[in-house]
């Protein structure tokens, strides 16, 4: 991956973005165990394989979710950062 | 050097995944001290051929956090009479160590490894400016003008040695008391039954063992996909490169945080250098040209006139890191399966203390005392070690 599309800003080099981490639901920390939270805050799903990422357009300040598998350094497909709260397809 | 075994058997008392030179060490340990060689070490590529060949090979213990200071200090201990344990020539060489400090937040985290390794008996000093200069003559002191060095955290037992030549002796010892190393051979499933280890499923076939230590680096994850457990390691590639040849100029190792270097100059004359992270995770081990710009602009920084010099060969490995920067080590929720991961980047170092406490970890049953401030089970209960101060550059 050398070039990263932007929904906003379009194609744009990889270069000028920053990576969030994976797209993961946070559990109700008022409700939670604390193993429950500690694997929330700690644990990772750290195999290669499709995954919902944050990333960020540093010039434009613009955060977004890619999908990107992660094996094959491999953009799948780009949303919007509303796109989390409508459910990304065939996410959890 | 090593025997080929035409075939795996049917049952072995401990199985190792991975023919690194941390697999390899809990190998060669296991036959020696513990007399357990009914011992398979299976590797899905060759020996040596993952992180054990693909680091800088430098070997230090001036840690932060008390836990690691002991356990490093114990892996330089055990450096010394390696080459002499082989019959095998690891070209051990003692150089010094300098990690530069060009802030004073920087000077200050140097005064503070210094006093936390000279508490333990690990020669460290904060040094100044005229000290470094007078230890690498061919710095530019300024850093090209806007990285001016303060002075250092100097730690003169900081070595390197000869990656390859680890995982060999390591390998043959094993190979000599017994062990069976199989490469080529990939692990494909673990079995359990009631909570326990079973045996494991091979490329080659499937083999009975109530022991798995599992020693992967980068492939970790995918290995505890197959037993179900979760851990905070990610992935992210790791590179560097290495000169062409030239006459021996440098003679200590250099490290910089600020500017994302690490450098030595091997018995052949390559500068071996080093960087951070990549910036997100992957799984594969292309090296890119970004990698090699910004790691050569902060060389000529510190070192002007090597601006004529190219670079011969850059590579990648799969670091497997974790929050803390400290390794996760030893029992894990399931009966009979070891781990030895969390090595992102700074794994070579600890081979030998690696095979040593993972070693008496599978024989005896329980932690090593070396590793207790590395267990498992130490995100669970929000008690982190800390060591993100010391472990790399990346940060």
């Amino acid at each position: 991956m050398k070039v990263l599309v932007c929904p906003l800003n379009g194609a744009r080099p990889v270069s000028e973005f920053a990576y969030g981490g994976e797209v993961r639901p946070m559990p109700d920390p008022d409700t939670c165990s604390d193993v429950e939270w500690s694997n929330y805050v700690f644990n990772r799903s750290g195999s290669p394989g499709a995954k919902y990422e944050w990333w960020c357009h540093i010039a434009s300040g613009f955060w977004f979710v890619a999908l990107r598998d992660t094996a094959r350094d491999e953009v799948l497909a780009t949303y919007p950062a509303e796109a989390v709260r409508r459910g990304l397809p065939g996410a959890a | 050097m090593f025997t080929r075994h035409d075939s795996l058997k049917a049952g072995y008392d401990v199985v190792i995944i991975g023919a690194g030179g941390h697999g390899l060490a809990a190998a060669y340990y296991l036959a020696r001290d513990h007399g357990i060689r009914n011992v398979a070490v299976l590797e899905k590529g060759y020996i040596g051929g993952g992180n054990t060949g693909r680091n800088t090979t430098i070997i230090r213990s001036n840690y932060l956090t008390p836990e690691g200071v002991k356990f490093y200090d114990e892996s330089v201990r055990l450096w010394q009479d390696l080459a002499t344990d082989f019959d095998l020539n690891l070209f051990y060489s003692t150089r010094g160590h300098y990690t530069l400090a060009h802030t004073d937040a920087a000077m200050r985290t140097m005064r503070w490894r210094a006093e936390v390794n000279k508490h333990y008996g690990v020669h460290s000093e904060a040094v100044d400016a005229a000290f470094v200069k007078r230890g690498i003559p061919a710095i530019d002191m300024s850093c090209g003008g806007h990285a001016p060095i303060l002075g250092a955290l100097f730690h003169a037992p900081g070595a390197i040695a000869r990656h390859d030549a680890v995982a060999w002796g390591y390998g043959r010892g094993a190979d000599r008391r017994g062990v069976e190393i199989h490469q080529q051979t990939e692990v494909t499933g673990i079995r359990l039954q009631a909570g326990r280890v079973i045996g494991v499923d091979t490329t080659r076939g499937y083999i009975a063992t109530s022991k798995v230590l599992c020693a992967v680096a980068g492939f970790t994850p995918r290995i505890l996909d197959m037993v179900d457990l979760h851990t905070p390691i990610y992935v992210h590639p790791l590179q560097a490169m290495v000169s062409e040849p030239v006459k021996p100029w440098l003679d200590p190792i250099i490290v910089s945080g600020s500017l994302h270097v690490y450098v030595s100059q091997t018995a052949r004359g390559e500068l071996v250098m080093g960087a951070s992270l990549d910036p997100y995770e992957l799984h594969a081990t292309r090296p890119t040209l970004d990698f090699v710009e910004g790691l050569a602009s902060h060389m000529l920084d510190m070192f002007p006139f090597l601006s004529e010099v190219k670079v011969n060969r850059q590579w990648a490995g799969l670091a497997d890191m974790t929050p803390d920067f400290a390794p996760i080590m030893g029992l894990t929720p399931v009966e009979g399966f070891f781990l030895d991961a969390g090595w992102g980047t700074w794994g070579f170092k600890a081979t030998p203390v690696c095979g040593k406490t993972m070693s008496h970890t599978v024989a005896t049953g329980r932690n090593h005392p070396l590793i207790e401030g590395f267990t498992f089970d130490r995100f669970a209960h929000y008690r982190l070690t800390g060591e993100k101060g010391a472990a790399s550059v990346g940060h």
